[in-house]
């Protein structure tokens, strides 16, 4: 066919957008006012696309489990991980974090998973958020 | 009578520039709109990453391989993997070698996927463009249910692999494959039969069999010349032994190499198929079995630190062979680190492709290689605030002069 893309860019005019939907329809003119009204129960949104089910999102840190044998150290390929020397327990930095779950493995008491928290953004790279211990 | 004298005009395009995605400088000589020869000069996204590596043990040296280039975030460390499993003898399960094959080739389709889109919008065609990304999109929805995450797949481990796939994720992966079964053939007849595609690819950037041949070209980019040269075939890694394989080189469809633009993207679109056809051989022949030859990590990286030697590990990345040479010396961290990236062989027919060609050629011509600049850039010289480069003379010299040096 000589404009074989035609037919395809005709078919697409009707059809329903491939892309995920935003929370809201419309931007509201107040976001503050627009998440009030979402937990009053007032207005009713997109739901958000579910997360699989390996997904490697913020980690959870046991801290009575941890032994503190520094493996999960040694492994890190970001140096995110820091060890607190009297407490003998780790402090992760989710500012460096590469969300690669190699720690996950290493740990012999398995204290460390991830969780599917991925909304990690802040201004602030040592914010309480970003700062598992 | 003074005579009139005819005269080029240099045409610099980079390094940062609107039409060009990453980092390369050009320097067009060019006359009215015809272009008469052309210089490429790179280094300008050198990030120091094999230094960084030497910082590092093997298992650390994973991720930061993996964070060469986005797009090829499987190949990069699973070449450094099949180094340092050369090096210390480490035997990888034959359940891992099939899971490898199929991460790699999941890896080949959204890297073509993306890139016929890229091509697309090239020529302006961004209609094309969105489709094409919409078909990647199922991909990487796969991916991301298979390894975790959409782009970095941390999937790769020393001896294996880090993530299972079970029978429960077969539905998923067919439905999958279904879908770009059904979407290929939308692909084939926008690429293949229209008119506009036919117009700006067919004869445009030649790249003829004897250059590619002379200028050892990787990939795609040699295969559309008509060279029989793919990793997969002439020296099976993982367990491509086992599967059914065959050069793709656009005579299979056409019956003839012109070694063109269209020729490059009916190789990519071909190779999408073969990936098709693969990953069902793998589903099928898998065999069960565990899918890392050493699971506990401590003892794996206790292991690595005992081993001398040097190894080296090739793979076909999407865009063509790429090298990765590692040196351990009984130490913790590795020792020397060498990545050769595919566009690293691609950069040079960019000369040939180019000359006679127009200058709104250019950026369809340059992307038909599929370049990959953060890939490439390995080396820079810096003195004095001022970069250069060490030509093979110089270095002959440097390297003479420290022989001297050490033997004093």
């Amino acid at each position: 066919m000589r404009f074989s893309m035609l037919p395809q860019v005709f078919v697409q005019m009707f059809k329903k957008p491939f892309t995920n939907k935003f929370p809201a329809k419309y931007t509201p003119s107040s976001t503050t006012k627009f998440v009030e009204k979402i937990q009053n129960g007032t207005v009713t949104i997109h739901p958000p696309v579910p997360i699989p089910e390996h997904f490697r999102g913020k980690i959870r840190y046991d801290k009575d489990k941890c032994i503190g044998c520094k493996l999960c150290i040694k492994v890190c390929p970001s140096e995110a991980i820091e060890f607190k020397e009297e407490e003998k327990k780790i402090k992760i930095f989710l500012a460096r974090c590469t969300f690669c779950s190699q720690c996950n493995d290493i740990c012999p008491v398995s204290c460390l998973s991830m969780s599917d928290d991925f909304l990690l953004a802040d201004t602030d790279k040592y914010s309480k958020n970003l700062i598992v211990e | 009578m003074s005579q009139t004298i005819k005269t080029t005009f240099q045409l610099p395009i980079g390094p940062i520039h609107p039409a060009l995605k990453e980092p390369v400088a050009f320097e067009f000589e060019i006359d009215g709109e015809q272009i008469i020869d052309v210089n490429v000069t790179l280094g300008h996204v050198h990030r120091a990453i094999e230094w960084a590596a030497r910082k590092r043990n093997p298992i650390q040296v994973l991720y930061l391989a993996e964070r060469i280039c986005g797009i090829c975030s499987y190949c990069h460390p699973m070449a450094f993997a099949l180094a340092v499993e050369r090096i210390a003898d480490v035997e990888v399960p034959e359940h891992a070698q099939f899971l490898r094959v199929i991460h790699a080739e999941i890896e080949r389709m959204c890297s073509h996927i993306l890139w016929a889109g890229v091509a697309a919008h090239e020529i302006g065609f961004d209609s094309v463009l969105f489709l094409t990304w919409e078909i990647r999109e199922k991909l990487l929805d796969l991916t991301e249910y298979l390894v975790g995450n959409r782009v970095t797949k941390a999937i790769t481990m020393i001896g294996g692999v880090r993530r299972d796939i079970t029978p429960e994720m077969y539905p998923k992966i067919k439905e999958t494959l279904q879908y770009l079964k059904d979407s290929f053939e939308k692909l084939r007849r926008v690429y293949l039969e229209d008119k506009t595609f036919k117009m700006r690819t067919k004869g445009c950037g030649i790249l003829t069999k004897e250059e590619a041949l002379k200028l050892v070209a990787a990939g795609p980019t040699t295969r559309a010349s008509g060279v029989k040269k793919d990793v997969r075939v002439d020296q099976s890694y993982f367990a491509y032994c086992d599967l059914d394989i065959d050069y793709m080189t656009p005579d299979i469809l056409t019956g003839e190499v012109n070694g063109d633009v269209y020729d490059r993207i009916i190789v990519r679109l071909l190779e999408v198929k073969q990936s098709i056809s693969l990953i069902e051989q793998c589903l099928e022949q898998m065999p069960p079995g565990p899918i890392v030859s050493e699971p506990k990590i401590a003892k794996l990286l206790a292991k690595l630190k005992k081993v001398d030697g040097e190894g080296i590990g090739r793979m076909e990345a999407p865009r063509g062979e790429v090298f990765h040479y590692v040196k351990l010396n009984a130490n913790e961290y590795i020792y020397a680190w060498k990545v050769r990236a595919p566009t690293y062989n691609n950069i040079m027919p960019w000369i040939p492709m180019l000359k006679n060609q127009q200058i709104a050629d250019i950026p369809i011509v340059a992307a038909s290689t599929d370049p990959c600049m953060s890939c490439t850039n390995r080396i820079i010289m810096i003195e004095d605030k001022k970069t250069f480069i060490l030509g093979k003379e110089e270095l002959h010299q440097r390297s003479i002069q420290k022989t001297r040096r050490l033997h004093l």
